[in-house]
């Protein structure tokens, strides 16, 4: 085994921020707004560099697919301990129309490229919620898939993952190389500190275009119109039972 | 003078039991015109959404995290720039309105009451971290930022703000009470960290107390403007902006615990770490009442005796230096048990006791109220002034288990009392006059963080002596003429 992990992290609008529509709802306001890494992104890192730490693998790249922004998040993966970056140069109108499927094409490109032993990816992203990609890669390698892990255990030459589902926790048995998709509660992001933030500057990160993987960008998804949801109204306080059952009847409640 | 709004706040009182509907209407009919005009005027400058009469958010704005009773305000306003806060005050100083700041209100002395109603102007939409300098780990926030924003804003760069009082508090209202926290001994207090702060004047002056936009690291220039305004409680003016220092995050950390004989043992061994040039992060104490306490809460089995708690920052060669050091120190003052942790689960488990202090606190007696007290001596007088206090609970019947950042010379008791029991919370109302006058007696201070609110008024006056209260009196006279802000905090009302 190569013991190369490949961790995907993804470049998002911060999650403290306010998010708003533009005034001609085609998409959010993305100028002058605060960005940073999918925190489910950060929790892959996090992950890999910890089984590096472990020693039960040699390597840890960083992909990220976007603009020439998309370098911070790498530059963020390198902090936090990962080996080095590459950058999947993507940008204008295939920029906005990426997605999960031309993602999961280029990881799974990337994946065999690198001999990687492991992807690691955030279970979604939080501006598009897909929770698409980490399966789709998988598919595409036709390798196995451990997603939703809240706990990554190597067992032999195979995997152990336990997956947070609707039920409870659910632990399976994966051979590698295999695909994981990390969830909330697999780990706690270490924070970069300034000595590895400096070491990240010298830390490679390669530029790659989409067409040298062999990848088409050609999305099939065409974004109509993108709504604030509806603004809360106040509510109504009432004095008796009879007044709350005849109001929801009004409603259409009851 | 106030005559419409005190008429308004009667009626609302006593309307507060039978109207269950808030109806601007009505109220209008119960109040003068003068005060509709102020009414109208705050809605012109802060929109119709910015002033608030209900009940429900005038009661979440009189009272804060202490065992003071909610004192609501008239109004509450809710600006969303300095220009806005400066439009207010205006108005409110025409009219003669008290004017009362509120952050997060998880203050612990009752600064935020209006005890002589008036008008809370709540900064919380003014909630952006501005101009991160980065290289010069310096950052300027709105009130509305607290300091678990702020780190969380902070976290791709590799810095942080340290002062950690507990609650997720507003940074400017942190500066407004001078508080501290658990890492004071290693990063200060907000004393030593707040370079530069924006306030608005109860006339709506706008100034800056290091001059606008200035950052640098140290300077003599003037009267020491910003530290004036830093712990003044909202008596002196509303901050409205503040320039903050900012850390690098440790490289590593470790947590360790160690269990004493005695107290004395255990604040001899802090001393000797300190002298030793440790740079340690954390050392807090826990008391035998406490730590047995944690055991039964968090189902932990730590000694029952004095404990230290500690952390260390720094890089890992340096960490094993400081550890090493410190279990030499604790060992030779018949220091036992002594465990540490790198990882952060470990030290999480390790420090869970010091962490859920207060929930174990309130554990010991169900249905009961915490209170804090908070007195801090020099570090040589802790062990008498611990002993004592402690004798004074067991004496007076008092459930108060002991936690301390013993590295500064300051502890509170967490003093579990019953609400409905008048006859213990007056012998818990001695007590704590008690102990701050035994603090007072050892050259300490009534209050090393929480601040001096509404209960430490005489405390204060004891604690200075009358020729720096006049001093202080003089400042508010001068910068707060006719005492709109935060009327009744840290000052006695002068008698006319």
């Amino acid at each position: 085994m190569s013991g190369r992990v490949l961790v995907g992290v993804k470049r998002v609008i911060d999650y403290a921020v306010k998010i708003r529509v533009k005034p001609d709802n085609s998409s959010v306001v993305t100028d002058g707004v605060k960005h940073s890494m999918n925190p489910f992104c950060e929790i892959a890192v996090e992950e890999a560099v910890k089984l590096k730490e472990k020693k039960l693998i040699k390597e840890v790249v960083a992909v990220s697919c976007g603009p020439q922004q998309a370098q911070e998040t790498i530059r963020t993966a390198l902090a936090m301990g990962a080996d080095r970056g590459i950058h999947v140069e993507v940008s204008g109108k295939d920029y906005e129309t990426l997605g999960p499927l031309q993602v999961s094409k280029i990881m799974a490109a990337l994946a065999k490229k690198e001999e990687a032993q492991l992807v690691i990816l955030g279970k979604q992203a939080i501006d598009d919620d897909c929770n698409q990609t980490g399966q789709m890669t998988a598919a595409l390698l036709d390798w196995p898939q451990g997603t939703f892990a809240s706990e990554v255990a190597f067992d032999g030459d195979k995997i152990k993952v336990v997956r947070e589902i609707d039920g409870g926790l659910e632990t399976i048995m994966i051979s590698s190389p295999a695909v994981i998709t990390a969830d909330l509660r697999l780990n706690t992001p270490r924070y970069a500190t300034l000595p590895n933030i400096m070491k990240a500057k010298k830390k490679k990160i390669a530029n790659v275009k989409p067409a040298d993987l062999g990848v088409d960008l050609t999305s099939r998804l065409e974004v109509l119109r993108v709504d604030e949801p509806p603004q809360r109204e106040a509510g109504v306080k009432v004095e008796t039972v009879d007044d709350l059952v005849s109001k929801l009847k009004d409603a259409g409640r009851l | 003078m106030l005559l419409g709004l005190t008429a308004s706040r009667r009626v609302l009182s006593h309307g507060h039991c039978m109207l269950h509907r808030r109806n601007i209407k009505s109220e209008t009919t119960a109040r003068s015109a003068a005060v509709d005009s102020v009414l109208l005027k705050f809605r012109s400058i802060c929109g119709e959404d910015g002033v608030s009469l209900s009940d429900a958010v005038r009661e979440q704005h009189g009272k804060d995290e202490s065992v003071h009773r909610c004192r609501p305000p008239d109004v509450v306003v809710f600006p969303r720039s300095v220009e806005e806060v400066s439009a207010l005050a205006k108005v409110c100083h025409s009219h003669k309105l008290p004017i009362i700041p509120f952050g997060t209100g998880t203050g612990l002395e009752g600064g935020v009451g209006a005890v002589k109603g008036g008008v809370c102007f709540s900064l919380r939409n003014m909630d952006q971290v501005l101009d991160l300098h980065q290289e010069d780990f310096d950052v300027t926030v709105e009130p509305g930022v607290t300091r678990k924003a702020l780190n969380a804003y902070l976290r791709g760069t590799g810095l942080w703000f340290p002062v950690d009082p507990g609650a997720d508090a507003s940074l400017c209202g942190m500066a407004a009470t001078s508080a501290s926290g658990t890492n004071a001994v290693r990063y200060g207090t907000m004393r030593e960290n707040v370079l530069n702060l924006e306030v608005v004047l109860p006339d709506g002056t706008i100034i800056h107390t290091a001059g606008k936009g200035r950052r640098p690291r140290k300077t003599s220039a003037g009267y020491n403007l910003t530290n004036l305004f830093v712990g003044s409680e909202g008596t002196l003016g509303i901050i409205t902006k503040t320039t903050l220092r900012l850390y690098g995050i440790p490289e590593a950390m470790v947590s360790a615990v160690c269990s004493f004989p005695s107290i004395q043992s255990a604040v001899d061994s802090t001393v000797q770490v300190l002298q030793a040039g440790v740079p340690i992060a954390r050392i807090e104490f826990l008391d035998d009442v406490m730590i047995d306490a944690c055991n039964r809460f968090s189902s932990l089995s730590y000694p029952v005796t004095p404990t230290l708690f500690l952390e260390f920052h720094g890089s890992e060669r340096s960490l094993e230096e400081q550890v090493n050091t410190t279990e030499e120190i604790t060992q030779s003052n018949g220091g036992a048990d002594f465990q540490w942790a790198t990882d952060a689960e470990t030290r999480n488990r390790l420090w869970k006791a010091r962490h859920d202090a207060w929930y174990a606190a309130m554990a010991l007696r169900p249905g009961c109220k915490a209170y804090a007290t908070d007195v801090c001596v020099p570090l040589s007088r802790l062990p008498q002034i611990i002993v004592e206090t402690k004798e004074d609970l067991i004496e007076n019947k008092l459930t108060g288990p002991i936690a301390g950042h013993v590295g500064d010379g300051n502890f509170h008791c967490l003093m579990v009392v019953d609400p409905n029991d008048p006859e213990e919370q007056h012998r818990v109302h001695l007590f704590t006059e008690r102990l701050a006058r035994r603090a007072l007696a050892m050259d300490g201070t009534c209050t090393g963080e929480h601040g001096v609110g509404l209960g430490k008024r005489t405390l204060l006056c004891e604690e200075m002596g009358p020729m720096a209260m006049r001093v202080m009196q003089g400042l508010k006279d001068a910068l707060d003429p006719k005492n709109l802000m935060n009327p009744g905090k840290i000052l006695q009302p002068i008698e006319l």
